[in-house]
């Protein structure tokens, strides 16, 4: 052997590392997945479900009306009184144990397709949204049989048809959270996925076909705002579950009230993450990072507003902005990629909009030197110093990756300035004293608290809001109760 | 040199050190770990690592044939092809320094003995002083100290301070690492700590690890090393390296710690004046996977050396 002839860098650069996408089948056009197949739907004419990362089409979605709602709640209630309903919940763990395992099975593919339809990091879909997925299945898949032992008396008995209605931010992942409780507790459920990001949803139809799960038990009917109307106010729905936006939340409760339709919702958020003199400093900066940039910001529970204390605050802004400087943002196939797109160019606009008035309102912006692609929706990640209680930047939801820092001098400081928000989702602490953490937990007005962490998701743990986060838990034992008749 | 300990103002610094969360470092260790590198990059790679090792034999069987055949390694990795670059160092025990310098005479290659009774520390003062003149004398221009992990974990870093700064006069002009074992500190606190006292008392080099300890080097402990050497050039403006050694085998290892170097102290530390790995078995790893690359395909364990 002579020459070594593979070329050399000068210095570290990452040669690209794409994830190869030819593990998806992604077909031309889609029907709505009624009764246990793919149907036309009624009125012809649908719309695009396109790649945010390069605005590439990717498939013709079709759009569901009221008229293929009927059908798919109809269908939903056959499968609840003739199969599902009866049948044991031993029986009912058996389909939920496949499911979970042909999900783990095709996990990488499953991981591919969610990044070109969301936009989001390989990484992520491929460390995170997946493995969550699947252990979301098999956590409910356990508790089939064992509803009894769940704290709700004897037998407790399912609601019936469950009308559910995700977000495109963790499609696969809301999906799993939503369709798991509902299978185990007995329910039959037709569920509308985001207009922007159906094709998970509809991979996972294919997967309840692979795993022969009796036609009718999972209906999924695509569409945009209309259609998701549609399944809540449907008289044949006996229970909604809807992960959004607080604004259609309200629409929803409204359209459900004095229906007898249980309800769950689970909202904004505009948590804060509160970083003490005395944290774990280097780890907090990772938490931050984590807290804001994970999936683009596009998380509910996002720590969007960062409380440091004062004493440490030139310190910590100097470390999250070194740290911000080693991200990578670009293909959401390449394994690299830290950062991927935005998902969809009103989400873009909706960000671009609220980072004005941060700026038009006296808050300063910095941003790391990051390249942004020609094509497709994207937003570098972003932090605004100087933010002040009564800024937009700092009361509304920007789903995107943009933090508003604000310090604060003593912790019951920190505690009101982190309640002073209508939402009330989760929240986060950083200190290396322990019983400050307890009094800080006890303080927040937050369905979670994190501790010395940020963006920790499990199974077996309930994740809901206060206040204009909505109502509800989903996950673990508490997550039951919405799919029960207690 | 005055123990800066003795003024009280290091020891408030070693004392006010922010504390290390282990799931968060732990954590982040293994985001860096998932980096994935290829193509040119691991050519740069796999070149930038092997001329990053300080190649060593520090068994009690070691001959004078066993460490020419070493110092003839070192020189030239791979006999295959020209091309490959040197590797930084040649580490062994004081005894064997005589005949590593003869070897390595006019090579640019480093000369490295661990000294101060090695790998226990054990010893005393004098002993370890004299270890360590007799090794720089000998021909050594490294030094690899271990620290006093009795006196640390009893809390006198007096001790262990001034021990160093009395290694450190000894060395001359031999550049000194000081090794932490880590294993042995058992707590990311204190390896923080540790590394600052170090870095305070004059260390050219902090390292992780004998290779007589378990757990020797992880991602996660030169990791909190390298935001260690990164934060104290940040505050005091001088630059001191990091050697992981022990328990790095694998391309696939080294590419991570690259990667760590890369993300947590910065370019500035991808040098083999600034990052060593202390290993014995990597570099032929190192060396089938360079060839891999060269060539598209393995061509196995018996076309690189075994010394």
């Amino acid at each position: 052997m002579s020459d070594v002839s593979v070329e050399r860098s000068a210095m570290f650069e990452y040669a690209p590392a794409p994830e190869s996408r030819a593990i998806v089948d992604i077909k031309p056009s889609y029907g709505l997945f009624i009764n246990g197949e793919f149907v036309d739907p009624a009125e012809s004419g649908g719309f695009k479900s396109i790649n945010p990362a390069t605005e590439e089409t990717l498939a013709e979605i079709a759009a569901g009306t009221s008229a293929d709602v009927d059908i798919a709640v109809a269908a939903a209630r056959r499968a609840y009184d003739k199969v599902w309903g009866p049948m044991p919940g031993s029986e009912r763990a058996k389909y939920l144990y496949r499911i979970a395992r042909i999900i783990a099975e095709r996990s990488r593919e499953l991981a591919v397709l969610e990044s070109i339809d969301n936009g989001k990091p390989i990484k992520e879909t491929r460390d995170v949204d997946l493995p969550l997925v699947s252990a979301h299945f098999f956590y409910h898949a356990g508790w089939a049989d064992k509803l009894d032992h769940a704290g709700y008396g004897d037998s407790p008995r399912p609601l019936g048809v469950a009308g559910q209605v995700i977000p495109w931010n963790f499609p696969l992942l809301m999906l799993a959270w939503k369709v798991a409780p509902a299978l185990a507790c007995g329910n039959t459920v037709v569920l509308k996925p985001a207009e922007t990001t159906p094709l998970t949803a509809l991979a996972f139809a294919e997967i309840c076909q692979q795993a022969e799960l009796p036609p009718g038990v999972v209906n999924i009917v695509t569409g945009a705002g209309d259609t998701g109307a549609s399944v809540v106010s449907h008289p044949g729905v006996d229970k909604v579950a809807f992960t959004g936006s607080t604004a259609v939340g309200r629409q929803i409760a409204r359209a459900v009230a004095g229906t007898g339709k249980k309800l769950t919702l689970e909202l904004g958020g505009k948590a804060a993450n509160i970083v003490f003199a005395d944290a774990a400093i280097d780890q907090a900066v990772e938490g931050i990072v984590n807290g804001i940039f994970f999936n683009q910001g596009h998380v509910c529970c996002a720590g969007s507003r960062l409380l440091v204390q004062e004493s440490i605050a030139d310190e910590v802004l100097e470390r999250l902005k070194r740290r911000m400087t080693t991200l990578r943002l670009g293909d959401p196939l390449d394994k690299n990629t830290d950062i991927g797109a935005i998902n969809s160019a009103e989400q873009l606009s909706r960000i671009r909009e609220l980072t004005a008035a941060g700026d038009a309102e006296g808050a300063q912006p910095w941003s790391p030197d990051c390249q942004i692609p020609d094509s497709g929706f994207w937003f570098a990640p972003t932090i605004f110093t100087g933010v002040q209680q009564a800024h937009r930047i700092a009361r509304e939801e920007i789903f995107g990756p943009v933090l508003s820092i604000l310090t604060f001098r003593t912790p019951d400081e920190a505690i009101a300035k982190a309640n002073n928000t209508p939402y009330g989702l989760s929240a986060g602490v950083w200190t290396e004293k322990g019983s400050r953490i307890l009094w800080a937990a006890q303080q927040l007005k937050a369905g979670v608290v994190w501790a010395n962490t940020f963006n920790k998701f499990d199974a077996t743990s309930p994740f809901g809001g206060l206040k204009e986060s909505g109502y509800g838990r989903e996950g673990g034992r508490h997550g039951l109760e919405a799919y029960l008749d207690v | 040199m005055t123990s800066l300990l003795a003024s009280g103002e290091a020891l408030a610094r070693l004392r006010g050190l922010p504390g290390v969360d282990q799931v968060g470092l732990e954590q982040r260790a293994a985001g860096l770990a998932t980096r994935s590198i290829k193509t040119t990059a691991k050519a740069w790679g796999i070149d930038t690592a092997i001329s990053m090792v300080d190649l060593t034999t520090l068994e009690g069987a070691d001959t004078p044939g066993k460490v020419r055949s070493l110092c003839v390694k070192a020189t030239r990795p791979d006999t295959s092809d020209p091309s490959c670059p040197k590797v930084a160092a040649v580490c062994v025990y004081p005894s064997m320094v005589a005949t590593a310098a003869d070897q390595l005479a006019g090579t640019g290659i480093h000369l490295a003995s661990v000294a101060t009774a090695f790998p226990s520390g054990q010893a005393p003062m004098e002993v370890k002083v004299a270890d360590t003149e007799a090794a720089v004398a000998a021909g050594a221009d490294e030094i690899d100290m271990v620290i006093n992990r009795g006196a640390f974990l009893s809390g006198r870093f007096d001790v262990v301070f001034d021990e160093i700064v009395a290694v450190k006069r000894a060395c001359g002009e031999a550049h000194l690492k000081v090794i932490l074992e880590t294993g042995e500190l058992a707590t990311y606190d204190n390896v923080r700590t540790a590394s600052w006292l170090a870095m305070y008392a004059g260390a050219d080099f902090i390292k992780t690890s004998t290779g007589k300890v378990s757990p020797a080097a992880t991602l996660p402990v030169t990791l909190l090393m390298l935001q260690a050497v990164a934060d104290f050039r940040d505050e005091t403006g001088r630059q001191v390296g990091v050697k992981p050694a022990g328990g790095i085998r694998t391309t696939k290892d080294a590419m991570r710690y690259l990667v760590t170097v890369n993300e947590v102290a910065g370019p500035d530390w991808l040098s083999p004046d600034w990052f060593r790995f202390g290993a014995s078995s990597l570099l032929n790893d190192l060396l089938m996977q360079r060839q891999k690359l060269a060539s598209g395909r393995y061509s196995g364990p018996d076309y690189v050396t075994v010394d």
